[in-house]
């Protein structure tokens, strides 16, 4: 894989044409957080859960649905993260009442999940950039995520290459000798982070910046 | 220990919020007279850090942990550069892969871009000046020590949080997220020491005071103790004191009932003897704790450092010191 298609590695669905995807970013991130909200903040009752939570479930599903984003990969999405959920609600469960926190906590994490999930792959992460411009975030962290989300790849990828590598030409078994390598790895892409860093900062001013 | 959305209630989420607003805001006016040259190392990092965190460490039965980096940002750039760059981490990772909530990304902040980076900073910081010996092996064994401390600090606060919100117990989530983060952090240590040194041994100019300030003064770093400290103060210390009733419980849901029966007619027999012996006990345990992974961090630096000394006095110094005056 070369570094050249990085927009879209972590997003491969954000760039899809769907009615979903040519909403302005603006509103996709508002209504988000408005569902976001409204589900971290009603309370999981009998009534609540025979009407609103269902309710958002199948608006999520009915948007996933116009968005042309293959279902296969929002729910494989979905159960990477649910673990991560599972484990930290089962701390829930050690008090009374639990098993009634455990469930609410699993109803409302699994609706703010897919809806982020959906979020994040209907909408090019530029396009949020520049709603938090215009909504006045200060000019040095959107240049630092702007940075990050073009370069995510590039690190990542150059992180992989240089763990081949190093695996092709070492030979060890030990745990030791793995975490050895593999932060030590860590270090020489930060030397090689500053470098390119450098490389990054004298093509910017060549082209006019700031 | 990214929170997802769902876990915190409201006056939480608002009170993290303000914290790591506060925070933020420290960090932009900190670097606000940043040179130019120094604004793309920023993303870069940024992505670095994201990077480290993606690389898996084997830890035992075909399980694997991954860095905070927090701490790793902090030593290599200055605190308020590494506030900036985890919020960028976190938000990225809010935004492009769910994972952390998006109301809780106030609370996330705050934990690993704050509490974790910042706390652990100041931890190093003050260990840096105190340990004596070669600069180098002194930083190495000090950002170890505070890698551990922020995630242990960070997991503290989080614990917090989450039995602030009703979403756990004090006596369950305590335990459970700090026990398991005083491990974690025994990795996170042994990481972050192994990155250090390796730069330490190939490009020492890196790791200058100089070159990684990000101009942070003392106003800087009072506000960022005051923030760490605040965060302790509202989210653990009033739990803290609640712990001995939480092992009662403990012991309750366990089935070791009679057990409590049988403390209770202590208690009543002398003044609160069980109540202070378990604060003892808590306190004893983090205190062992702590000096163990102290003990790791300068066991790590000597361990690591010890063939950078070899090869320097094996002739590199002379040659290095000849062509560099």
């Amino acid at each position: 894989m070369s570094g050249h298609h990085h927009e879209g590695y972590f997003d491969p669905y954000s760039r899809v044409e769907s009615p979903v995807h040519n909403l302005p970013a603006g509103v996709k991130l508002f209504v988000a957080l408005g569902l976001v909200v409204a589900v971290v903040s009603v309370p999981v009752r009998l009534a609540s859960a025979a009407t609103f939570f269902p309710a958002v479930g199948l608006f999520l599903i009915g948007v996933a649905g116009m968005s042309f984003v293959p279902p296969s990969f929002l729910l494989k999405r979905l159960a990477q993260m649910e673990p991560v959920v599972i484990g930290a609600g089962l701390l829930a469960l050690f008090q009374p009442g639990g098993v009634r926190v455990f469930v609410a906590l699993l109803l409302r994490t699994t609706l703010c999940l897919s809806t982020m999930l959906l979020l994040a792959n209907t909408t090019p992460f530029p396009d949020v950039l520049a709603v938090l411009r215009r909504l006045r975030v200060p000019g040095i962290f959107i240049t630092t995520l702007a940075l990050m989300y073009r370069y995510l790849y590039v690190l990542v990828d150059e992180s992989q290459r240089m763990r081949r590598a190093r695996a092709s030409r070492t030979f060890t078994r030990s745990r030791r000798g793995a975490w050895v390598g593999a932060a030590s790895t860590l270090g020489h892409l930060f030397v090689r982070t500053g470098d390119r860093a450098e490389r990054v900062y004298h093509a910017m001013c060549s082209r006019g910046w700031k | 220990m990214h929170v997802p959305d769902g876990f915190l209630d409201g006056k939480t989420l608002a009170a993290a919020g303000i914290f790591s607003g506060v925070g933020l805001g420290a960090a932009m006016w900190n670097v606000r007279r940043l040179s130019p040259r120094r604004v793309p190392l920023m993303g870069l990092s940024a992505a670095f850090i994201f990077a480290g965190q993606m690389l898996n460490f084997p830890v035992a039965g075909g399980t694997s942990g991954h860095l905070i980096g927090g701490v790793l940002a902090a030593v290599l750039l200055g605190p308020s550069a590494a506030v900036i760059i985890l919020t960028a981490v976190l938000v990225i990772q809010c935004l492009l892969f769910a994972d952390g909530g998006l109301l809780a990304l106030g609370a996330n902040v705050l934990n690993m871009g704050i509490v974790d980076s910042v706390g652990g900073y100041l931890v190093y910081r003050a260990v840096f000046r105190l340990l004596p010996g070669d600069r180098h092996s002194a930083r190495v064994a000090a950002a170890a020590f505070a890698a551990w401390c922020g995630a242990v600090l960070a997991s503290m606060v989080c614990s917090g949080e989450l039995v602030a919100s009703g979403t756990a117990k004090a006596h369950v989530a305590f335990p459970a997220m700090v026990g398991v983060h005083m491990a974690i952090g025994l990795g996170e240590a042994a990481i972050t020491a192994i990155v250090i040194a390796t730069i330490s041994k190939t490009r020492p100019e890196l790791l200058d005071e100089r070159a990684g300030a990000d101009r942070t003064g003392s106003g800087g770093f009072l506000v960022y103790g005051l923030i760490v400290a605040a965060a302790l103060g509202v989210f653990v210390s009033p739990f803290a004191c609640q712990w001995p009733d939480g092992l009662d419980h403990v012991a309750k849901v366990i089935g070791f009932g009679h057990r409590e029966v049988e403390r209770r007619s202590v208690i009543t027999n002398y003044q609160f003897p069980g109540i202070s012996n378990l604060r003892v006990a808590t306190a004893v345990a983090g205190l062992v704790g702590t000096l163990l992974a102290f003990a790791v961090a300068l066991g790590l630096s000597r361990v690591l450092m010890r063939s950078r000394a070899g090869t320097v006095t094996a002739g590199d110094e002379p040659a290095l010191s000849g062509a560099a005056p």
